[in-house]
């Protein structure tokens, strides 16, 4: 699989980590309640289809997020963590 | 047998080799398998199961039956193995000989050995299974033996980037390449051979005017001198996989005659933008009784022998097919003044006619003789039944289209009921397509037009012009194929190489293993080295038949990859013994290695065990003696392996109170806090100190085991939670050496080198400065992992070996010395300091007695969940210290934690033990440890077994901190 990385371009999967979906992107604040906090911390969709993921490019320590099928792996786009988070 | 006058190898030098230890001679260029058959010989194997003599089937890499061990390498199909000057090939899986092979007698229990015969059988007593059924049974069913010796043979492995993978070099694959290296595009055409041009090197129709042969050696030529292409002879392409990776598999020197330093294998991963599948197709035999006798070929595969190498497997030749393309053998056979003993096509009205030889229509093989070769075959057709003596048959039952490739993303070929064939679906491989013989085109002319059309596609896709290219002429006549025949009774193998016969299909289907992919695992039917090339498609007409139903509603098993076998130690190159790891050397390394140090791994570094002096006779000695000058003088130890981290920016303080369950914003510039990070889920992640070199500027360190992990979650923090701070975080762990030196006397010895002041008002416990270090900008920090007074000095890595040398023979000078990671150990466990051992992933700071550490007044990472009520009970495994209540005591690491009087069961577990050390400092064995509701059993007596080592011991639980507890030490 190759993923592209808004700084190197486009690498093998294998310089990559996967954390996981996007939810990290929306952090409830301290004090939003258990229940809240128990849906960020251990709770996931697991779709068949387009899924927005947080990937690390090991090399150059850039978190990205990575919309991907998980039914096909194709990649349908790349955008900086930073920028999604804003 | 050679025959004069034909073969593209006609004028090459003649080549020794052996075979079972008889000495042969082929022609250079010659494969094992047809420089055998030039020598006479049919007999090279003996099948995995019954043990039945088998002769070479083809004439490619699907080779089901000749398989053989050559200098070693077992299983090497004799079809693609070229012979060198001196090679030594043996047949496997028969005793004493081929030609007498003992376990032969299987054949003739085939009766009681068909499909789930062991499943059946050797169900009962159980226990027998694994100490007698299967060590017999894996003996008697077998292919080559393995050396039983390390591979130490040179694999390597590569990367390649292109705009279009050729896969495939016959006419089709190299009309492709054609097409796109004049387009400029960057080009990489790969195949299987030693030599370009797939079937062109195996017919005689002639392209463009010539001999096959001469148009694909003009391309080959035309291409090798182009810049933009590479040409990969050799070299298998092997799986597809996602984003237009492929796998491929390059022969650099297996097969060859070995030169030194020469790789046995190459494993490419060859990312392409575009890819054209140009495989080619395999030839499908026909069954009948006793079709597997040596002599018995399909019959592009002796047109191949024929016309490439002139060779035949014997002078009389049957042909038997139910198709057009085996009339073609019948006329290269004929036409190379051989006799043709009859051609036999199962199609058609029942009758004979005469064409040069006789051709019998209508017509079906039902039997053949020869023991250890084919010298028979019985014919039934028009005027009932006949035997013809032959020396070879060529079976064809049609050809399937290599569709292996396409269907690796998880795409289903498709069935054509005029081809008989599966074919690949467009777009099951993004990118790829096929073409040729791949996509079901089988004549010459169409194999170019379509590999025209292919490139056309890929270049299209590629933004690149077509250039003008003309199809060269060729013959265009692809001819018809009938259904698959069989006969009937009589032993009629599918599956060549796991002995698979149209019964035990039968028998399949009866059981009902119905379903194709139950029916492949109950029969073990393609599960052989050759995956089913051969036999994939046959079989599915006998289930189909069996079932009653078209092949098409059948369906087929999943091809997965590689395609062929892949070795181990190519898809590993470079992975063997050092190359397994990368290995982190600190910039001490070599003067540890000097001074007689075992190193010990911890992550990928390596750092010393402890540091022997001449008398002492264990590690134990070395390591008593490095505590003490520790706790009495002083010691010094290469750091340099902790995670270090810079941390800048105008949030860096915000950031880090973020990032830390406790304050750092409140952090003096100069001074250093011990910080504890958690996960999002509330238990501890790591720890490490914080030091502050400026107001937006704090270096952080890690565990050794936890800095890459907290380097990427500071990254992650940064970038994906907080990107509101303006903060920037780098590793600096390489670029600085960090040396502690520990003991009464270290500042003393610290002052020698760093010019600063070091009194205790200037730079007290926790404090840090920057400060030269013999001339060299450095840094100090106050800092102890031990409970003695400490420093760690800091400076840039280039100058950490010597300032290592110097601080170790100024120590020795007062008495101290080095001291490696088994004193450190004791040290830290002696003053209850935690380690991974105790931070495993499964603590929160409440059970290492750390909540307080989790600042009430901030949003932390990890802080909502540390509050959630389980994991603040009162109940939990928490730290404590464990001593023997007699001195002699053990405490072992691993060990666990019983109720004085209590039965060491799993339901009586209170706790465990996670660090264990002999204290010299004590004289006793000491250990930390985790005990339900251990802070308030501080003085109670636990049972501490330890079953694995047989460990019984009495222990009190402590203070984890046995040293110091005041830290009256440390602090001076």
């Amino acid at each position: 699989m190759r993923v592209a990385c808004p700084f190197c371009g486009d690498r093998d999967r294998r310089e990559f980590t996967v954390q996981g979906d996007d939810t990290s992107l929306r952090r409830p604040g301290r004090d939003a309640g258990p229940l809240a906090w128990h849906d960020y911390v251990h709770l996931r969709d697991n779709p068949a289809g387009r899924l927005h993921e947080i990937w690390h490019h090991d090399p150059c320590g850039a978190w990205v997020v990575v919309e991907r099928d998980t039914v096909t792996h194709a990649v349908h786009g790349v955008t900086l963590a930073r920028e999604a988070a804003r | 047998m050679r025959v004069p006058g034909r073969g593209l190898t006609q004028d090459a030098r003649l080549v020794p080799f052996t075979f079972d230890g008889k000495g042969h001679a082929g022609r250079d260029g010659d494969t094992l398998a047809s420089a055998l058959m030039g020598e006479g010989v049919r007999l090279v194997a003996r099948s995995f199961k019954y043990h039945r003599p088998r002769g070479v089937l083809s004439a490619g890499s699907e080779e089901p039956n000749a398989l053989v061990t050559v200098e070693g390498v077992p299983n090497t199909r004799a079809t693609v193995q070229e012979i060198w000057d001196g090679m030594s090939a043996r047949s496997q899986n028969a005793w004493p000989s081929l030609a007498i092979d003992a376990m032969g007698v299987n054949d003739l229990l085939d009766p009681f050995l068909g499909a789930g015969f062991y499943y059946k059988t050797f169900m009962w007593p159980r226990t027998l299974w694994e100490r007698l059924y299967e060590p017999v049974i894996r003996r008697a069913a077998g292919l080559g033996r393995l050396s039983g010796h390390a591979d130490d043979a040179p694999f390597e492995k590569a990367w390649a980037h292109c705009d279009l993978l050729v896969i495939g070099a016959g006419p089709a694959g190299l009309m492709a390449a054609l097409v796109a290296a004049r387009a400029g595009a960057d080009v990489i055409l790969a195949d299987e051979g030693a030599r370009m041009g797939g079937r062109l090197l195996a017919e005689v129709d002639p392209v463009e005017g010539r001999a096959p042969h001469l148009w694909a050696d003009g391309v080959v030529a035309e291409l090798r001198e182009m810049p933009n292409v590479r040409l990969l002879p050799r070299t298998t392409v092997t799986g597809a996989y996602d984003g237009g990776t492929y796998g491929a598999l390059e022969r650099v020197g297996l097969h060859r005659a070995p030169v030194a330093h020469r790789p046995v294998e190459c494993f490419w991963r060859i990312v392409a933008k575009r890819a054209v599948l140009a495989a080619g197709a395999i030839e499908r035999p026909l069954a009948f009784p006793d079709n597997d006798r040596p002599g018995v070929m399909l019959a592009g595969s002796v047109r191949t022998y024929l016309n490439r190498w002139g060779v035949v497997p014997g002078p009389r030749i049957a042909v038997y097919g139910n198709n057009d393309d085996a009339h073609r053998t019948a006329r290269d056979l004929a036409a190379a003044g051989l006799k043709v003993a009859a051609l036999i096509d199962t199609r058609g009205e029942a009758r004979i006619e005469e064409a040069g030889f006789p051709v019998m229509t209508g017509a079906r093989v039902v039997g053949t003789r020869g023991r250890l070769g084919l010298a028979a075959v019985t014919v039934e057709g028009v005027g009932g039944r006949r035997e013809f003596e032959v020396d070879g048959l060529a079976v064809s039952g049609g050809w399937s289209p290599a569709v292996h490739l396409t269907c690796h993303l998880g795409g289903k070929p498709a069935w054509d009921e005029r081809l008989q064939a599966f074919l690949p679906r467009e777009g099951a491989v993004p990118g790829l397509v096929a073409c040729g013989a791949a996509n079901g085109v089988f004549s010459t002319a169409g194999c170019l037009r379509d590999g025209l059309r292919a490139a056309g596609e890929s270049l299209e896709a590629l933004g690149l012009a077509v250039p003008p290219v003309e199809v060269p002429e060729a013959e265009g006549e692809a001819g018809t194929v009938g259904p698959f025949v069989l006969a009937s009774g009589g032993r009629q193998f599918v599956d060549f190489q796991n002995d698979v016969t149209v019964k035990d299909i039968r028998l399949s289907a009866q059981e009902g293993f119905q379903s194709v992919e139950h029916m492949k695992r109950y029969t073990t039917l393609g599960m052989a080295t050759d995956q089913g090339k051969t036999s994939n498609v046959p079989a599915l007409a006998v289930l189909a038949e069996a079932l009653g139903s078209p092949v098409a509603s059948t369906g087929t098993t999943t091809f997965r990859p590689p395609y062929t076998p892949v070795s181990i130690s190519a898809m590993g190159a470079g992975g063997q013994g050092v190359g397994f790891a990368p290995q982190r050397l600190t910039t001490s390394h070599q003067a540890a290695l000097q001074r007689g140090a075992p190193m010990i791994e911890a992550g990928l570094w390596y750092r010393p065990s402890y540091f022997p002096r001449p008398g002492e006779l264990s590690w134990r000695q070395a390591c008593d003696r490095e505590v003490a000058m520790v706790r009495h003088s002083v010691g010094v130890c290469d750091v340099s392996t902790l995670g270090k981290i810079d941390v800048q920016g105008p949030d860096a303080a915000a950031f880090l109170d973020f990032v830390y369950s406790n304050t750092m914003s409140t952090l003096p510039v100069g001074k250093v806090r011990y910080g504890l990070m958690l996960r999002e889920d509330g238990f501890v992640m790591d720890d490490g100190t914080c030091a502050r070199l400026g107001l937006q500027h704090y270096v952080v360190t890690t565990t050794t085991a936890a800095a890459a992990q907290v380097m990427r979650h500071l990254d992650f923090v940064a970038q994906v939670l907080r990107p509101d701070f303006d903060v920037q975080c780098v590793s600096v762990t390489e670029q600085w050496a960090q040396v502690s030196i520990a003991g009464p006397w270290s500042r003393e010895m610290v002052q020698a080198v760093v010019e600063a002041d070091l009194s205790d008002e200037r730079l007290p416990y926790m404090g840090c400065a920057e400060a030269a270090v013999l001339g060299v900008p450095g840094r100090v920090f106050r800092i102890s992992f031990s409970g003695e007074r400490a420093y760690e000095i800091a400076v840039p890595a280039r100058y950490g070996a010597s300032l290592w040398r110097l601080l170790v023979a100024q120590a020795e000078s007062l008495g101290g010395g080095a001291y490696g990671l088994e004193a450190l150990n004791v040290l830290r466990i002696e003053k209850g300091f935690i380690t991974h051992a105790e931070i495993h992933g499964r603590t929160t700071a409440f059970d290492i007695g750390m909540e307080r550490m989790v600042a009430k007044g901030k949003d932390c990472v990890g802080w909502a969940s540390s509050r959630r009520p389980g994991l603040l009970d009162e109940n939990r495994e928490q730290l404590v210290g464990l001593r023997p209540l007699v001195r002699t005591g053990q405490i072992t690491a691993g060990a666990h934690l019983y109720g004085r009087d209590a039965a060491a069961m799993r339901e009586n577990g209170q706790g465990y033990v996670t660090s264990a050390c002999w204290s010299p400092t004590f004289e006793t064995a000491l250990g930390l440890g985790f005990l339900k509701g251990g802070r308030a059993r501080h003085g109670e007596v636990v049972r501490l077994v330890d079953a694995m080592r047989a460990v019984e011991t009495l222990v009190e639980v402590t203070e984890p901190v046995f040293l110091d507890p005041e830290g009256g030490r440390m602090r001076g």
